[in-house]
């Protein structure tokens, strides 16, 4: 039972932190139909960002932070005026092929300037692991939780209440609609480009403060796949509770079944319960259809 | 009085070999409301859409002609600029953001504008329009009825503050009594607001009885046009558009005449 427990509490953790990765998937799509998967890319370069001026630079994680926070954005915001604008109206599989590529690159250019070593972070949090009854868990685990969930909300309360929030889901809803109402559709996707590589490379930060980084360290987004798919693509709470249950459903299947199969259980179970959910329901958990009208 | 939009000789092509506009011509005077009558695939949402940008979205293009709004050339503007410029198009077939609440499509319409006092007097001023939406406000737009989503997008154009404001087909697919309504709302907006008003409309009866112009097209141009009480005179109208019929004795003459006019109008 303890261990039972044990693992659903660390699970539900990490997925709190795939959330937020999924998330950068998601403010891509919901605005642009556009699957970014260059997402685990974004996360490792705002890793090593975020590493570069805290070690080299030695800036304190308060300056750091916002720092990592504006770079992301003009990352994001670049790639999308630079390539992605030029690719409107192409058809979808050109479009992935190009973020793909686009993946290749960032791993090229972060190999170029870090290396592809292992770096690991200086601390970030409290080493102080936390206990809660019988339950223990990692410091950087249980801080890095409570911080992708915060950043989560704002996301969240952006898109519920902040005018650009709005505008960029009326443009998700009606593109032609929204440019109606005098919305600068273009730069929505530019924004929306932004947030995602914002929401992606602070869960880098995260993630790579729990276990280092290197430049493979974007191979988690595979793994955020199907937590995006599985909550529907465009619903900010499916990707929440993607997260969360994929990362629970790993820990479980990781602790109980590993043992049996030499590994690997871990990996699979994701996938497995992603068809399943599929099967049952086409769109995803929370995934829109077309609203039926009566 | 100076024209508030013109549009001259204006030609349309979509996907670099379909004309639907063959040489448009159409003014609006400030404050006025003006028709623009035709039927099915006459060119008037196309018309539409050449003044408020939306060209370039959909392959097409303005080949020829030019608009002026306030003076000023518009061709070839984004369409968040036109907007910003004072001219906001009610898109044909109710376009609200079905997955937006009322309340959120409310502040799409006002996203051009910056005062939040300004905007809040505005919705009030909405709610005494169209009171129901008060009682929506909170509802998803695409669960409401046909005459509550014509009421929100109307509301979202009062909410952008236009000075031109551009109404497609607001009639359509609504009761008769609904789309009266909806027409005296237009015409106190006009009255009350100043807003000048270029509606297009296949109920000819409905938009003449509000307008003080309007423009008869066909086939991408304008066939007639003139002031209303010389529209609402004229046989042609009378008969292809207003559906009354003349009861002039000779019957034999006026078929060929019928004829001739019929072919005025489809050529
Ligand atoms: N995007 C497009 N591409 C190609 N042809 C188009 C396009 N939009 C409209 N057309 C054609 O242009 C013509 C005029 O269309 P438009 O929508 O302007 O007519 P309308 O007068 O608004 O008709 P209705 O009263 O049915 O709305 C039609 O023949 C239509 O098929
Ligand atoms: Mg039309």
């Amino acid at each position: 039972m303890d261990i039972f427990l044990q693992l659903i509490v660390s699970g539900f953790l990490v997925g709190g932190i795939y959330a937020l990765i999924a998330l950068g998937f998601v403010l891509i799509y919901k605005a642009t139909n556009i699957i970014n998967f260059a997402t685990g890319e974004f996360m490792m370069i705002g890793a090593y960002i975020f590493y570069s001026l805290s070690v080299y630079l030695k800036l304190s994680p308060f300056i750091g932070i916002p720092l990592v926070i504006v770079a992301a954005a003009l990352l994001g915001a670049l790639v999308e005026r630079l390539i992605l604008r030029h690719m409107l109206g192409q058809p979808n599989i050109s479009i992935i092929m190009v973020t793909i590529g686009l993946s290749s690159i960032l791993l090229g250019i972060a190999e170029i300037i870090w290396g592809s070593s292992f770096r690991s972070f200086p601390a970030l949090f409290p080493r102080k692991a936390i206990i809660i009854g019988e339950i223990v868990l990692r410091s950087n685990l249980f801080y890095g939780f409570v911080t992708a969930m915060v950043v989560v909300v704002v996301f969240l309360l952006v898109f519920k209440y902040a005018k650009v929030g709005v505008a960029m889901r009326a443009t998700a809803n009606d593109q032609i609609a929204a440019f109606s109402m005098g919305i600068n559709v273009k730069s929505m996707f530019t924004i929306s480009w932004a947030f995602g590589a914002i929401a992606a490379s602070l869960g880098g930060i995260i993630i790579g403060n729990i276990g280092g980084v290197q430049p493979t360290l974007g191979h988690i987004g595979l793994k955020i796949f199907p937590i995006v798919i599985l909550g529907g693509l465009d619903s900010i709470m499916g990707a929440v509770i993607g997260g969360l249950l994929v990362g629970i459903l790993e820990n479980l299947a990781g602790g109980y079944l590993d043992p049996y199969f030499h590994g690997g259980v871990k990996d699979l179970a994701p996938f497995v319960v992603l068809i399943i959910i599929l099967l049952i329901k086409p769109y995803g958990l929370f995934g829109t259809k077309e609203i039926e009208r009566l | 009085m100076p024209s508030l939009l013109e549009v001259n000789n204006l030609e349309v092509l979509y996907n670099n070999i379909i004309l639907v506009l063959k040489g448009l011509s159409l003014k609006v005077k400030k404050g006025t409301i003006v028709a623009l009558l035709g039927s099915n695939g006459a060119g008037k949402s196309t018309t539409l859409k050449a003044i408020s940008g939306f060209l370039p979205l959909e392959d097409g293009e303005i080949t020829d002609g030019n608009i002026e709004y306030q003076g000023e050339a518009l061709t070839g503007l984004a369409p968040h600029h036109i907007v910003k410029k004072g001219l906001f198009q009610v898109m044909e077939g109710r376009r609200v953001f079905e997955d937006l609440t009322v309340e959120e499509n409310l502040i799409c319409g006002a996203y051009t504008q910056k005062s939040r006092a300004q905007i809040q007097r505005d919705l009030d001023k909405c709610f005494e329009y169209f009171p129901i939406l008060k009682q929506r406000y909170k509802r998803l737009a695409g669960y409401l009825s046909g005459g509550e989503q014509q009421m929100l997008v109307i509301s979202r154009a009062m909410l952008a503050k236009p000075t031109l404001m551009m109404l497609d087909e607001p009639s359509m697919g609504l009761a008769p009594m609904l789309v009266e309504e909806i027409f005296e709302i237009i015409q106190k907006i006009n009255e009350n607001e100043g807003t000048a008003i270029l509606l297009v409309e296949q109920n000819a009866q409905m938009a003449l009885g509000i307008s003080s112009y309007g423009y008869i097209m066909e086939n991408g141009r304008i066939v007639l046009d003139g002031s209303v009480d010389l529209l609402l005179n004229d046989r042609d109208v009378q008969e292809f558009y207003l559906g009354m019929g003349d009861n002039s004795e000779n019957v034999s003459y006026r078929n060929v005449k019928h004829y001739k006019r019929r072919k005025r109008w489809l050529s």
